[in-house]
């Protein structure tokens, strides 16, 4: 999962890496009472689980009262890459002299944990000039090689000690939690030469969370991503007004992929797995039932194992009980394929033989 | 290396035939296991022998003996190759029973495995010698021999195209448009959906790039992570002359989020399509803008050499 801002400087603490005093809140009233507590002048910050808040404005300085009451509801009412704000969180400003990166990732093709650090930090990692990137196995990163990456961005001396200090408590955070990654950006030098984590982003292995309680107060899921989770199936929701079901990631991607390319915009990405059964598209189909600013269904599904009839028959029983009123434009590919157009005939479902022609039919619906 | 062709085909016999080999399966009393034990058998995959804790003496189908652990099914059958049903939680115990027990082929199912614990097993096997497909794979086919898999049959035909993929039903889509085109499958390879796998692309074309009876291959790739990167640079280094077709899945998928694979999301520029897509370009392989194309541009290319 990916933790928000606040969230991952919680881990910072709790692994005894130093952040700036800060709380964060969901509610005005709270936060009346978290200003008050922390004192003028911090800066209000918007949590969302995507970069770039920054660029967006959703990071304000905020000086009086008069400005919180005026900025703190926009803050909240506000959306970043149709990301809508999760919390609130009011920081004290920190006496900044420098502003350095530092993270640790798993590395897929390496398959070990790999150090990212640099002299100039603040921008996002694509932006991040001078890398010095170090692999460093699956264990706790030693001093010794934080010292050399210290070295290679120019620390020493005391600046050197509580980087070594703050890489190897990151390098705890990482392995104990089961991060993919675990980032600190900006890692600034104040202008007292102390070292301070300002944000921090920490992604963990969704896989790993049955070993990991202490996280699940984390775990943030909208009700439907909740359903889809408990059904088995993947669901990520967008903005757009075309359902895209689909079994298999990669298959729904491409079909997603697809109706981007045609003009579509998709209100989802759900992948019913490998393995669909009448009782999980059914499943699928009350899930979309209950998405207001849906206009259209588009199914693209291979029976392979499955049969496209058993497919078939979880869309006449939705029709039997009157679970959607949408048009679905499908195309069943594989066993029993033509069994299944003929169960679908004089239903609100239209076949397709190639997943184009679908596309086709379920974006110009959409965009009716 | 260890060879993938030999131990799933073993050698040719005095008529130039290959052999079945022989095949355990662990977890092969679940639900998903028996399931695809049945229809493994029904292809014709020799499978001699099951593994269920609790279970051992008792037979599948009253005709394959279940053991008790891999160590007795090896030293009872001598198989090389084992494929995992086991619920996520337990994989990392199945694979060190098959890596500590002589299996040389271990075929992962099992989608969910914490990142930590399939690491650990790939590690196991690099000692061992062993080759590890998955986790989270459909599994490998070489069609009209041998399937160890959870893949439907239908789509395969026996041929001389490798293809590689990290999707299960787009290498089902993808090898069935190739079958009607009329290129038959010499191998096709799930490398699965996670974000660390026990064969990478890299690691996939390099066991099947050698064999004589090879004429293409066909990469399907989608957003996360860079081995399509690596590949690419690696078919740039090695200079390999013979045909390659890509299609890369989630061209238009939102960054930051996991489209339904573990390993499927973009963050920043690593793993995004383009990056993938203008690697393929540097490394002179069309990618194919929907799973469709892919037959054509391969006709294409074979035409064209």
């Amino acid at each position: 999962m990916r933790l928000l801002e606040y969230q991952a400087k919680e881990l910072f603490k709790e692994f005894g890496i130093r952040t700036p005093p800060s709380i964060s809140s969901t509610d005005i009233e709270k936060g009346r009472k978290d200003a008050k507590e922390l004192g003028y002048p911090f800066v209000i910050k918007v949590q969302v689980p995507v970069g770039g808040r920054g660029k967006a404005g959703g990071i304000q300085k905020c000086n009086s009262d008069d400005e919180f009451e005026l900025k703190y509801p926009q803050l909240l009412n506000m959306s970043i890459k149709g990301e809508k704000t999760r919390a609130i969180l009011l920081e004290k400003m920190a006496d900044i002299e420098k502003e350095l990166y530092l993270s640790l990732f798993l590395n897929r093709s390496k398959r070990c944990y790999t150090i990212i650090a640099s002299s100039e930090g603040g921008v996002e990692i694509e932006s991040v000039k001078n890398q010095t990137i170090r692999e460093v196995g699956l264990g706790d990163v030693d001093a010794q090689t934080a010292k050399e990456v210290a070295n290679e961005i120019g620390l020493k001396d005391s600046q050197e000690e509580q980087f070594v200090e703050m890489l190897q408590k990151l390098s705890k955070l990482t392995i104990e939690k089961e991060a993919e990654l675990a980032e600190i950006n900006p890692l600034a030098i104040l202008k007292d030469g102390t070292l301070m984590a300002l944000d921090g982003k920490v992604m963990t292995d969704d896989n790993s969370n049955f070993r990991h309680e202490e996280l699940q107060k984390y775990q943030e899921k909208s009700e439907l991503e909740e359903q889809a989770e408990k059904s088995g199936f993947s669901l990520v929701e967008l903005d757009g007004n075309i359902a895209v079901i689909g079994n298999g990631a990669g298959l729904v991607m491409s079909t997603f992929d697809l109706v981007t390319d045609n003009g579509g915009k998709p209100a989802t990405f759900l992948d019913v797995g490998g393995g669909a059964t009448t009782e999980s598209v059914y499943e699928a189909l009350t899930l979309i039932s209950k998405m207001k600013r849906v206009k259209g269904i588009l199914v693209n599904l291979y029976g392979g194992i499955v049969k496209t009839t058993t497919v078939a028959e979880a869309f006449i029983q939705a029709y039997n009980n009157n679970l959607i009123d949408l048009p679905v434009f499908a195309r069943l590919m594989g066993t029993e394929s033509d069994k299944a157009k003929e169960m679908l005939k004089d239903t609100k479902t239209k076949m397709f033989d190639s997943i184009e022609e679908a596309i086709n039919g379920v974006v110009m619906e959409a965009n009716k | 290396m260890t060879d993938i062709y030999e131990i799933l085909r073993g050698k040719k016999d005095a008529d130039g035939n290959y052999q079945k080999q022989p095949v355990i399966v662990q977890g092969i009393t679940g639900k998903y296991g028996s399931t695809h034990t049945k229809l493994m058998l029904d292809y014709g995959t020799n499978i001699v022998a099951g593994v269920t804790p609790g279970k051992g003496g008792q037979k599948f189908e009253d005709k394959i003996p279940i053991y008790e652990s891999v160590k007795d099914a090896v030293e009872a059958t001598g198989a090389e190759i084992s494929i995992v049903f086991v619920p996520a939680k337990f994989f990392l115990n199945a694979a060190k029973d098959a890596l500590n027990s002589g299996i040389k082929l271990l075929v992962a199912i099992p989608e969910h495995v914490p990142i930590r614990d399939a690491m650990e097993a790939i590690e196991l096997a690099k000692q061992k010698d062993a080759v590890m497909i998955g986790p989270n794979t459909p599994g490998v086919i070489v069609p009209g021999l041998i399937k160890v898999g959870i893949m439907p049959a239908s789509p395969f035909s026996s041929g001389k195209v490798a293809v590689l993929s990290k999707s299960g039903t787009l290498l089902y889509e993808i090898s069935n448009n190739l079958t009607s085109a009329g290129f038959g499958q010499n191998i096709t390879i799930g490398i699965g959906g996670d974000p660390v796998n026990g064969t990478r692309m890299i690691d996939a074309f390099d066991m099947v790039k050698d064999d004589p009876e090879l004429e293409a291959m066909v990469v399907v790739g989608e957003i996360g992570g860079d081995s399509e990167e690596i590949l690419a640079q690696h078919i740039i280094d090695t200079g390999f002359k013979k045909p390659i077709v890509g299609y890369i899945a989630g061209r238009q998928a939102p960054k930051e989020k996991r489209m339904g694979h573990a390993g499927a999301i973009v963050m920043g520029t690593y793993g995004s399509a383009e990056s993938k897509i203008s690697m393929f370009a540097k490394a002179n392989i069309p990618v194919a803008k929907r799973p469709g194309e892919v037959a054509v541009l391969l006709a294409g290319k074979m035409g064209s050499q």
